[in-house]
């Protein structure tokens, strides 16, 4: 009984605070790396994750689309070069993320 | 979600925060064989200064000495750069990255400045402090540019300051700081590297 109380507590915390925007690895590790640093750039996002253009592209407009990542363009020369940025509410939401994480390590614990 | 997969969740978390600020391609070999070739150098240097004369060319000392440091420096630069170039491969990451560009720009301000600063001694001909300096910018430098890579290059990096420093203190005994410093030093703490990090690796 006591065991299937804890199991729902536990529900109940996955369900409230964990970001649906990060539910998926990529997106989290790419919110990692942008947290990390001031700015990282496509290409080297590419190359840390190993992961296709296609792919991190789709996850970086997702992130955008939640206002959690802002996008520069620029040019180094003559090569396009986008860099990207957390923004306050992406930082925001990710410490809550790791809040949310932690809390369910401490519960499954306890 | 399993405790497992949470865990494996915060561990990918971590790993991707530290390598994404840390270049970690940085060969520890390099190092060794820096050391090896500074310390041919020092012996030659010596030979020069104080032996007998079998090794004295046509050419003032000053510019045999300044010589070898040169062919000392262009050699470590490129086996550090080869090595390091080989090592990235294997781990699949370029060279020049986001990391290794910030480890650079750090590092080449205390350099430049340092090699700027040993330029104008020579034009003085002020040669006795011109080990200490090579060593206490180039510790300066290894320091600023640590936060970018391993921990271990900030002790180096504090190491030769220090010895720099002592070099300073004992006049007439740059040459023999300077072969600790970029010789037994870098051995010392390519060797740690290469067993932290390099072999571990090579493994996978």
């Amino acid at each position: 009984m006591a065991a299937l109380c804890t199991l729902n507590t536990t529900v109940k915390i996955t369900l409230t605070n964990f970001d649906k925007a990060f539910e998926n690895r990529i997106r989290l590790q790419i919110m990692s790396v942008l947290v990390a640093n001031e700015s990282y750039d496509f290409n080297s996002l590419k190359e840390l994750l190993a992961v296709t253009d296609g792919n991190l592209a789709s996850h970086l407009k997702a992130l955008e689309k939640e206002e959690y990542i802002t996008m520069t363009k620029s040019f180094l020369g003559r090569k396009p070069n986008t860099s990207y940025r957390a923004s306050a509410k992406g930082i925001t939401a990710f410490k809550k993320h790791l809040e949310a994480l932690e809390n369910l390590i401490k519960q499954q614990r306890g | 979600m399993e405790d497992k997969d949470l865990y494996d969740e915060i561990n990918s978390i971590k790993k991707i925060m530290e390598r994404s600020t840390k270049f970690i391609s940085l060969s520890g070999l390099s190092g060794i064989l820096a050391g090896g070739y500074a310390l041919i150098g020092a012996g030659i240097g010596y030979e020069i200064i104080y032996g007998n004369g079998i090794l004295r060319g046509g050419y003032s000392i000053d510019i045999q000495l300044f010589s070898i440091a040169l062919i000392v420096l262009l050699l470590s630069i490129t086996t550090g750069i080869a090595l390091t170039a080989r090592k990235a491969h294997r781990k699949g990451q370029t060279v020049w990255n986001q990391s290794s560009r910030a480890l650079l720009k750090n590092g080449l301000l205390p350099l430049l400045t340092g090699g700027a600063f040993i330029l104008i001694l020579l034009l003085h001909a002020d040669y006795h402090i011109i080990a200490p300096s090579c060593l206490i910018f180039y510790g300066l430098a290894l320091a600023a540019a640590s936060q970018y890579t391993y921990g271990d290059v900030k002790w180096l990096g504090i190491t030769e300051i220090i010895l720099g420093l002592l070099a300073m203190l004992l006049p007439g005994y740059g040459l023999l700081f300077w072969a600790l410093g970029f010789g037994v030093m870098h051995i010392l703490y390519g060797s740690i590297m290469y067993f932290k990090y390099d072999r571990e690796n090579n493994a996978d």
